[in-house]
């Protein structure tokens, strides 16, 4: 049994730039983030024998251009999510001996489109039988597609989806490295343009270039390493149905109830202990489905905890303290972003550092509530 | 006909007889053979219990509206605003369709009212089952 704590994260960067990269392809993206992260450790390429990425045939690609030769490789690709995913993979791999320092990386040139992932239809898989006909168009169009049952529901107004925007971007102005940076109030987002109702511009994520990447290893080795070791607690994985349309329940993820509490428990944690918290905020509905199915919050109660104002800066469980998805950056699987935040405030340096703040819980999300991973972190070793 | 444009579906062997089915202007679903509850997308087994004991059957095509987007961006093969909607039908399955014969606003397309299966023909191979309010709604 892997035990709290047992594995460390020890190296940890993001790309150079952020936000639009034209000079530089997705895999750059990718080496670019590694390089800066072996940096960060003070590792070489031939220190690393782990390495996992997301999607097929792509560890042999990143292995090949880093120079590194793995003994363990992971491929899983379950959407943005899949970093939380490879983090508890190589945590299980480390502690069986797989390998000893293992780099998890991410590149994505969302908005340059730079040897990015082609997307390809395909006319005989269940989506594109039973969903594409129906004129989806990308995330906007499909992610958002439970809102309006969940709003009725529970009671939930567009006001209390347009505060999420707003709260996220008090945290963005703090965070010098985010995209946008200007307050915004609710009537902002109620007025800004329509994409796909009930959601406007100002409640869906950004499309960036960018990357980053992780070195884990086992913690008796951390204190060999230039940083503050930030150590894996407890995870959680899970998977519902990468159909949106038949997600049992529309005001709930099945996925996110499997993976939060799990990692939860694993860690051994109250959720009270919880200082910091980053929910995947690809649009603005994912924090109140992420704070009730994780049981920070009953069913229905997340809109009138994030008004009254528990996660601005300064409250009681800061929440995607960059600004999250919808104002940092968000390049198409945000996932690694939203693990780098947590290390920084594991590691004491994030731009609007959570004072004191010990424990931090990573929740990421693949497809439209399609995957889910979760990362309990802590700086300090159990 | 539909216009021109939609992403098209393309049957395989586990789904061929729903397409066949909306063809026909039947909407067909199947049901486990162990717990006798209805499911969807197509499969030759249960996805309750895993028994390939199933049988297809005609669905009443009544429905209600579960949830929806109304799309505000050109799509090719679509006319914005459009709804994109998830429908709940009568037999406890749920399937994503457009809704027709409706405005497509916030005040027409009102959560949990009825519909009914409008199958709309997208070329001599392809029927998509669309959904429009119920007659006498």
């Amino acid at each position: 049994m892997l035990g709290r704590g047992e594995i460390a994260v020890v190296g940890a960067a993001e790309t150079t730039q952020l936000g639009a990269i034209p000079g530089m392809s997705q895999i750059m993206l990718h080496a670019d983030a590694a390089l800066n992260a072996m940096a960060d450790a003070g590792l070489k390429p031939s220190d690393i024998d782990g390495v996992a990425c997301v999607g097929p045939m792509m560890p042999q690609q990143i292995a090949h251009y880093l120079g590194i030769t793995p003994k363990w490789v992971d491929g899983t690709g379950v959407g943005g999510c899949s970093f939380m995913l490879h983090v508890r993979h190589a945590a299980a791999a480390i502690h069986a001996g797989y390998a000893n320092t293992i780099l998890i990386t991410h590149g994505e040139s969302g908005k340059s489109r730079i040897n990015a992932t082609p997307r390809p239809a395909e006319p005989e898989g269940l989506n594109g039988q039973f969903e594409m006909p129906y004129g989806p168009f990308g995330p906007p169009t499909l992610f958002p597609i439970p809102v309006l049952r969940y709003m009725k529901t529970y009671g939930v107004t567009h006001e209390d989806l347009a505060t999420v925007a707003v709260v996220q971007r008090e945290w963005a102005g703090k965070n010098p490295r985010a995209m946008f940076r200007d307050p915004i109030t609710v009537d902002d987002v109620l007025n800004s343009r329509m994409i796909a109702y009930p959601f406007r511009i100002l409640q869906c994520c950004l499309v960036t270039d960018g990357g980053g990447a992780l070195i884990l290893t086992k913690s008796d080795r951390a204190k060999d390493f230039p940083t503050k070791p930030v150590y894996i607690l407890g995870t959680g994985e899970s998977v519902e149905t990468n159909m949106v349309s038949q997600m049992a329940d529309f005001t709930s993820s099945r996925a996110f109830r499997v993976a939060g509490p799990t990692a939860i428990e694993a860690a051994g944690i109250d959720r009270k202990d919880v200082d910091h918290m980053m929910i995947y905020d690809a649009f603005a509905h994912l924090p109140l489905y992420g704070l009730e199915d994780l049981g920070f919050c009953k069913p229905g109660e997340a809109a009138g905890f994030i008004r009254e104002g528990n996660t601005r800066p300064g409250g009681k469980l800061p929440l995607n303290t960059t600004g999250g998805g919808l104002s940092y950056t968000h390049t198409g699987m945000y996932g690694m972003f939203a693990l780098q935040e947590s290390v920084r405030q594991m590691r004491g340096t994030a731009p609007a550092q959570v004072p004191g703040a010990k424990v931090s819980l990573c929740h990421g999300v693949g497809g439209m509530f399609s995957a889910s991973g979760t990362i309990v972190f802590s700086n300090e070793r159990p | 006909m539909l216009a021109p444009g939609r992403a098209k579906p393309k049957p395989t062997p586990e789904t061929k007889h729903f397409w066949d089915g909306c063809k026909d202007g039947k909407l067909l679903l199947q049901r486990c053979g162990d717990t006798g509850k209805a499911y969807f997308p197509p499969r030759p087994f249960s996805p309750y219990t895993g028994t390939r004991n199933v049988e297809v059957f005609e669905a009443s095509g009544r429905a209600t509206l579960h949830s929806y987007v109304i799309h505000h961006r050109p799509v090719p093969g679509f006319t914005p605003p459009y709804a994109i909607a998830v429908v709940e039908l009568e037999e406890g399955p749920r399937l994503m369709t457009n809704i027709v014969d409706c405005e497509q606003t916030p005040e027409a397309l009102v959560l949990d009212m009825p519909l009914e299966v409008a199958f709309t023909p997208m070329d001599e191979e392809i029927t998509l089952p669309l959904f429009r309010p119920a007659k006498g709604s």
